[in-house]
């Protein structure tokens, strides 16, 4: 088997695989409106963590984290100060969205405007936004999914059409399955990125230098301006970082997705106690940021730093590997629970 | 709804100084720890360090709770 079918192989398999999971979620629950949106408000501990915080494990965990350390450098590292951050906004304000959408039965965040403020423009108001602000999220996550696709097949399958197919099977099983399709759908999604993270993180730093520490040695010595903010840009520097970190900590659950996401829990205590202990869902953000820098050093004449960590990827492992990520990668597709918020 | 406790908004408020208002003091590369440099060491830590301060305010949030009977109405 050529390299370009057997990664194209696994990656088409556990796309499948993913989507046969969003599709089987609907069985033996009857479904209405509020089954489709919220679940019925019946998920538990599991469900909400994968729904809410498997919106880490997005392409943009992989490609854009990795890419910004390639690229950037140490402005990178607002990523990881805007995610455990974003949680702690969760803590306070979760479990009170939560309580007025139990009590009123909400399903949305126009919904919520309308039942906390009684104002009908303001939640229309509510609504556009979030559509107008959804359009370029949901352009970004496609490109993300079209890139590996096409890296993962070897440019065997081009962008677009890996797009189109991707986006319909998913649209197919949320129309099926509702919110219960998304949750169940990342169940695969999370378990493959989170060990690939892990074994790609730590493997490929050692791969070319030995480890992690001699990594940044060797980018200390030869590039130290690239580890300190603003690294190899010119305006990332401290205001930036802060005022970058502040709006999107703050501004996370204002993603209509996100915020109607709550709705989904059994109870404010699951969405609080989770808040807690998600930042340390992030910890594989680092080991993306880890395989950009060690890209920068061992192939710095890429064109775009987003491919970086599929480039090493293919370089340092067999194709099967590279089938692997890249099928995580488009499990991860166009986070599908935007097809549930409006 | 009940509001938050004021202890707990202050734990809440320990990560974002850490994180997010104290950048200029942490953005360095030495002292390397365990071959982070400081910058990167610092916001892996808090990565862990994060979900102390809130499990700190969680307990609290849960014992005001527990003591108020159900909550209150908001």
């Amino acid at each position: 088997m050529s390299p370009s079918v057997s990664a194209l192989s696994i990656t088409t398999f556990i796309g499948a695989l993913g989507s046969l999971a969003g599709f089987l979620a609907r069985f033996g629950r009857k479904m209405d409106l509020e089954q489709w949106t919220v679940a019925a408000r019946g998920f538990g501990t599991m469900l909400v963590w994968l729904l809410m915080a498997g919106e880490i494990y997005t392409t943009f965990t992989f490609l854009g984290a990795s890419g910004w350390a390639y690229s950037r450098g140490a402005p990178v590292l607002y990523i990881l100060g805007y995610q455990p951050l974003m949680y702690v906004v969760a803590f306070f304000i979760l479990p009170a969205v939560w309580e007025i959408g139990q009590k009123r039965k909400l399903q949305t965040q126009a919904d919520f405007f309308q039942a906390r403020y009684q104002n009908t423009y303001l939640s229309a108001l509510a609504a556009m936004v979030g559509v107008i602000a959804m359009l370029p999220y949901v352009q970004l996550q496609l490109a993300g999914l079209g890139i590996i696709v096409e890296i993962a097949s070897y440019g065997a399958i081009h962008r677009t059409p890996a797009m189109i197919i991707a986006f319909t099977i998913v649209a197919a099983f949320v129309f099926v399955s509702g919110i219960r399709g998304v949750a169940w759908a990342s169940v695969l999604k999370d378990i493959l990125l989170l060990f690939a993270a892990v074994f790609i993180g730590i493997a490929i730093p050692y791969h070319y230098f030995g480890g992690i520490g001699p990594m940044f040695a060797a980018i200390a010595h030869a590039r130290p301006q690239h580890l300190v903010m603003p690294g190899s840009t010119k305006n990332l520097g401290h205001s930036w970082y802060i005022t970058s970190v502040l709006m999107t900590s703050v501004g996370f659950f204002m993603w209509p997705q996100n915020f109607a996401a709550s709705f989904t829990a059994r109870s404010a205590k699951i969405l609080r106690r989770n808040a807690v202990f998600m930042p340390l869902y992030s910890i594989t953000m680092p080991l993306m940021v880890f395989v950009g820098l060690t890209a920068l050093m061992v192939l710095p004449h890429l064109s775009n730093g987003d491919l970086s960590l599929l480039t090493i990827v293919r370089q340092t492992f067999p194709a099967w590997f590279l089938g692997v990520i890249g099928g995580a990668g488009a499990l991860r597709r166009s986070s599908p629970k935007i097809f549930t918020v409006q | 709804m009940k509001r938050p406790h004021i202890s707990s908004v202050l734990l809440g408020l320990i990560p974002f100084i850490a994180i997010c208002f104290t950048v200029s003091l942490w953005d360095r590369i030495d002292p390397v720890v365990f071959g982070l440099p400081f910058n990167f060491f610092w916001l892996i830590a808090w990565l862990v360090l994060t979900p102390v301060c809130m499990w700190a305010a969680y307990r609290l949030e849960e014992r005001s709770t527990a003591s108020d009977g159900e909550g209150g109405e908001g």
